[in-house]
């Protein structure tokens, strides 16, 4: 971050802007992607000065429980006979907690494996499951820049600019 | 002593409006209770910026664990932290938030604490079962600060307005229409937000995400865990139109 003199930390408006803007357009995307929905910014607009890590503190939950639930699920799906049921239950869960965070395309991926979970498609399974094994790794990974754009933006004085 | 915990809210009541934060300046105690760890950290912390104080479980058994129901405390031993309100998500392993609220409303020490159930299925035959078994309210999820907000408001409402569904449906319409696109308690009215009025399932999420592929005759039956694995799987998601109790798809 640039230091600049006389200023505690506070980098010239400009680059305080630019940041935001590239916060803005990156978060943008992300909805327009359909990667998160609306209630993400429910989540940043319960953030306030006695929480203020409260988001990054959700998703972090939110991966260690996706973790674990996919590990169940493959465990369960290597299995035989295959318990549909408990991947059923697993997905059920991750849909739920993937729903509570706004991770959208996760949840969205969880529905149709539950439809499989339903029919008791092996396959079905095993695809539904490596789309979400993947869609959650692009998930942290990109939650991860946001919050480093975040941390830049508060780093250099500014405030992070809330979605509508 | 539950009936003190509805009480003071009457008295709260009359200054509700001015007092800034949603739950009171007393702070009012409620006891979250869901499986799920997200879901927890969200209505705790939902539940803290509404300046209440949130205990947070994850099962029923430690719910009424901590209300002083269980088998090895006499009923009405409370620990000594008086709750007000008890706000549960449904579909739990072990005992469902049905079956929660069942044994809280079978207890004559706790029956009069107020009992809201969280679900994300939005299964209207489901939401009935609830409030008949004395729910106040039913929230589908993700649950959101507005949800919290409309808590606040029947917690400010007179205690005696709350009525036990006779067949009568009551307090639930308000939230079946903001907090999901279904329409509620009149039959008549259709909600404008749900102009699929056709046969098409719809998400209760306000998001738009596609629907899922299943088929809206197929009845479901998410009966009451068994303990054992999956213990929801409510599979039919009815259109706002049909809110006829349909005895063949109730739980």
């Amino acid at each position: 971050m640039p230091r600049f003199h006389g200023q505690s930390n506070h980098a010239p408006v400009d680059i305080v802007n630019q940041l935001q803007k590239q916060y803005v357009d990156y978060l943008s995307s992300l909805f327009h992607e359909g990667v998160l929905d609306d209630q993400f910014t429910q989540l940043q607009k319960l953030q306030d000065e006695s929480n203020p890590d409260f988001t990054v503190e959700v998703a972090t939950l939110f991966f260690v429980d996706s973790d674990k639930l996919i590990n169940n699920m493959a465990a369960a799906l290597e299995r035989s006979p295959v318990d549909f049921k408990q991947v059923d239950a697993d997905v059920h869960q991750l849909k739920g907690s993937s729903s509570s965070i706004g991770a959208m395309r996760v949840k969205n991926l969880c529905i149709t494996f539950r439809s499989f979970c339903e029919t008791q498609s092996y396959e079905g399974c095993l695809i539904c499951l490596q789309q979400v094994k993947n869609e959650c790794a692009v998930l942290k990974d990109k939650l991860q820049n946001l919050f480093r754009m975040e941390q830049q933006i508060v780093g250099a004085g500014g405030s992070v600019p809330l979605m509508d | 002593m539950a009936r003190n915990g509805v009480a003071s809210w009457r008295r709260r009541s009359s200054d509700q409006f001015d007092d800034p934060s949603p739950c009171g300046s007393e702070d009012v105690h409620v006891l979250a209770v869901d499986d799920s760890l997200v879901d927890r950290k969200v209505i705790e912390h939902l539940l803290k910026i509404s300046s209440c104080k949130v205990t947070a479980v994850d099962s029923g058994i430690r719910a009424l664990q901590f209300l002083g129901l269980d088998e090895e405390k006499a009923a009405g031993d409370f620990n000594g932290l008086k709750v007000d309100l008890i706000i549960t998500d449904y579909c739990m392993p072990g005992m469902t938030g049905y079956e929660l609220l069942k044994k809280i409303k079978e207890s004559s020490a706790l029956r009069e604490i107020p009992v809201v159930i969280m679900s994300s299925e939005n299964v209207l035959a489901r939401i009935d079962r609830c409030l008949e078994e004395g729910a106040e309210d039913f929230i589908v999820k993700p649950v959101k600060l507005s949800d919290v907000k409309r808590l606040r408001d029947f917690m400010t409402r007179d205690v005696g307005d709350r009525v036990r569904s006779d067949g009568e449906g009551t307090t639930h319409k308000r939230k079946l229409q903001e907090s999901s696109d279904v329409s509620s308690s009149s039959p008549s009215v259709s909600s404008a937000s749900s102009s699929s009025s056709s046969s098409l399932p719809t998400t209760p999420s306000r998001s738009p995400s596609p629907s899922p592929s299943v088929s809206l005759s197929e009845p479901s039956s998410p009966s009451p865990s068994t303990g054992s694995s999956g213990p929801c799987s409510p599979s039919s998601l009815e259109s706002p139109t049909r809110r006829l109790k349909m005895t063949s798809c109730c739980d």
